[in-house]
């Protein structure tokens, strides 16, 4: 199952090292991990993205909360959060495919980033649904190169972790 | 002031009365103030890792938080395991290494390792200081972190330039604080009244104490809650000696190497009450098992603990002392059941079973038996890793003595530098040491710290020539070569050894001599060593 971790640390020297430590010393792998500085600049939030059974994910978030430098840990359910993920992705594109390209960003709300006579770089923000759609949409135009941020994450309506 | 006086002024200001360390190049500001330090006392090791089971030793007996200091790379990487045997047994600890200067991190200078890298999964906290004025909040925070909440090994790596800095003014912090670091303390009063209701429930309740009482220093509540309830008591390897042998409601220890008695009144339980215990392997052994037949209660300061290896219907967070005071205040007074009798009957056998004897060796289990009896009521026995670790285990009968082992991490060579550590801080404490002859190689080098400081510690070492755990577990079906690589061929003669050291030895192989052998080690003016020849066939089952 997959489970979007939003880990609020202390922005300092190391703290990434012991987080992503205790996922690597129980063997399983981390999805996505994406890091920030909040409001607050001593503040800063990780979301992670893992997929995993509920008793791991569990034992994982108090083995967080024991980390000195970690403020808080929450485990945010699917259906109430705002997931987002930027992507940037390169493809071929002339000047008899450039206009099929341009539909598919109209239709999915993505942006110009860059354009070169043989390519578009294009960037999309959206759920990784919506990415993967994206992307899937793109391959026939033979993808050069991609990046994806990995989720961002934030609770519905008013609540706050 | 520089940043390694303030480093040694903050240890003082932390109550800080003793360091075990070796110097080397880049911890030598800090060893250089320290030298105009003579309130703090100072024990050179022979190796660094000792330096470690040395603070432990000295923290289990006196609760004050030990220290240990070394130099950067490779006086580091020798630490780690003593690091990782006291964060296994939850041990606090302040490890202060030195570090090669800051603007040459990275660079793999001349003994530069990354050491708060590399014991990231096995500290409770670390530092990497980059500013001496941090000093004093930095020493300040790591002792209030490694000695509360559950306690652990909390290092502080100090790069040279940072212990030569000048201070802009020194300050120690009155107190502690640190937003994310807020560990419970009482329990929740809810939970507290449902273990009550589930032990008025229970027919045939047990509880199951580890190193976590003596962690919190509540031995005396445990017992009484015990006493209160007539709910017997069975131990994990940590939490031996926690209660006095002959006490009619401790069963012994639980697990693999276990008693009967301590075995079957886990098995037959219907209410399993864990009491700081963190169901290991070696504890127990099937935890979903137990989980099937009995309603599990669990108090532990650690809540990733609770739930980590056994399911608990009822989880209790806090102190084990605090939570123990408050089931004080609700507990009802129990009496003599059934359940209890049954145990207590089995306990008797296992109690007063009588030994073989083998010509040419010492029986372990009657080494023990007869140890225990003559033991100071307030002794310190520590026992290394192996079979001498499990007779030990198995076959004291300690009274009032607290016993000390590795028992996380199960390291060797533990037991001697322990020991050390309990002498250094208590010299009139009668003191001894089990080990086997591979332990004992892997520590006596240390055998220089016990000369240097006129210790008087008395060991006890078995002789089998083998490994002989190790050789038990390949003498399985699993392991179809058997025995290989565990003879401790080219053993050196360990009389000659202790003479070296300018300490008296005697060595006996039967059980006859066994009483007057004992005499002669514990009435010795100073340290001994006594030489116990043992079958290289007995097992930890005999």
């Amino acid at each position: 199952m997959r489970q979007t971790i939003s880990v609020l640390v202390e922005n300092q020297a190391g703290v990434l090292n012991r987080i992503t430590g205790l996922f690597s010393r129980r063997a399983f792998n981390i999805e996505s991990l994406a890091v920030g500085v909040t409001d607050d600049p001593a503040v800063s939030r990780i979301t992670i993205i893992v997929d995993s059974g509920n008793s791991v994910v569990e034992q994982v978030e108090k083995q967080l909360n024991k980390l000195i430098e970690v403020i808080k840990v929450r485990n945010l359910e699917e259906d109430k959060l705002i997931g987002r993920e930027l992507v940037l992705v390169k493809v071929n594109a002339n000047a008899k495919t450039r206009p099929d390209i341009m539909t598919i960003c109209e239709l999915m709300g993505a942006k110009v980033a860059d354009i070169s006579p043989t390519t578009l770089t294009l960037e999309l923000s959206d759920t990784p649904d919506r990415v993967n759609t994206f992307e899937a949409m793109l391959r026939p135009f033979s993808i050069l190169e991609l990046a994806r941020t990995g989720v961002i994450a934030l609770q519905k309506g008013s609540g706050k972790i | 002031m520089t940043g390694a006086q303030a480093l040694i002024e903050s240890l003082k200001r932390a109550g800080v009365e003793h360091i075990f360390g070796y110097a080397g190049a880049t911890i030598c500001p800090a060893v250089d103030a320290l030298a105009s330090a003579p309130e703090i006392g100072y024990t050179l090791v022979r190796t660094e890792q000792n330096a470690g089971h040395m603070a432990s030793g000295y923290y289990r007996v006196t609760g004050k938080v030990g220290v240990c200091m070394v130099t950067s790379g490779p006086g580091a990487t020798n630490l780690i395991t003593g690091i990782a045997t006291a964060y296994m047994d939850s041990i606090p600890m302040v490890a202060i290494t030195g570090q090669v200067p800051s603007h040459l991190l990275g660079r793999d200078i001349f003994q530069e390792v990354d050491i708060t890298g590399a014991c990231a999964p096995f500290s409770k906290h670390s530092y990497l200081v980059k500013n001496c004025d941090d000093i004093p909040r930095i020493v300040a925070e790591a002792f209030h972190i490694a000695s509360t909440g559950r306690p652990g090994p909390v290092l502080i790596d100090l790069p040279i330039d940072v212990q030569n800095q000048k201070l802009k003014e020194y300050s120690y912090p009155e107190k502690v604080s640190i937003r994310s670091y807020k560990p419970s303390v009482r329990g929740n009063d809810m939970q507290i009244k449902r273990v009550i209701g589930a032990i008025a429930q229970a027919e045939r309740p047990v509880i199951c104490a580890g190193g976590g009482v003596f962690l919190a220093n509540a031995q005396q509540e445990l017992t009484e809650f015990a006493e209160r309830t007539s709910i017997p008591v069975v131990t994990t390897m940590m939490g031996l000696s926690l209660m006095p042998s002959a006490h009619p409601l401790n069963m012994g220890m639980i697990g693999a190497f276990g008693s009967k008695a301590a075995n079957k009144a886990l098995a037959k339980s219907d209410l399993l009450i864990m009491v700081g215990c963190r169901v290991a392997d070696r504890a127990i052994l099937a935890p979903d098992e137990l989980e099937r037949r009995m309603s599990i209660v669990h108090i532990d300061v650690d809540p990733a603990e609770i739930g980590k290896n056994m399911t608990a219907e009822i989880p209790v967070v806090g102190d084990v002392k605090v939570i123990l005071h408050q089931l004080l205040e609700r507990a009802q007074a129990g009496g003599q059941t059934e359940w209890l009798t049954r145990l207590q009957e089995l306990r008797y056998e296992v109690r007063h079973r009588t030994f073989p004897t083998t010509p040419g060796y010492v029986f372990p289990g009657h080494l023990m038996r007869q140890l225990s009896r003559k033991l100071q009521y307030n002794a310190v026995v520590v026992a290394d890793v192996g079979q001498n670790q499990i007779w030990a285990c198995r076959h004291l009968q300690l009274e009032g003595a607290r016993f000390l082992t590795s028992g996380g991490l199960g390291t060797m060579g533990y037991a001697l530098p322990a020991a050390i550590g309990v002498k250094v801080a208590q010299p009139n404490r009668q003191t001894v040491v089990i080990c086997g002859d591979g332990s004992f190689q892997m520590a006596f080098n240390e055998l220089a710290a016990v000369r240097a400081a006129n210790l008087d510690i008395k060991i006890i070492l078995l002789q089998n020539n083998v490994l002989g755990l190790v050789r038990q577990i390949q003498d399985t079906p699993a392991y179809p070569a058997g025995p290989f690589g565990v003879a401790l061929d080219g053993s050196p003669d360990f009389t000659t050894i202790a003479d070296a050291y300018g300490i008296p030895s005697r060595v006996i192989s039967e059980d006859e001599q066994v009483d007057g052998a004992l005499d002669e080690l514990l009435n010795a003016p100073g340290s001994f060593l006594l030489i116990c020849r043992v079958d290289p066939k007995a097992t930890t089952n005999d």
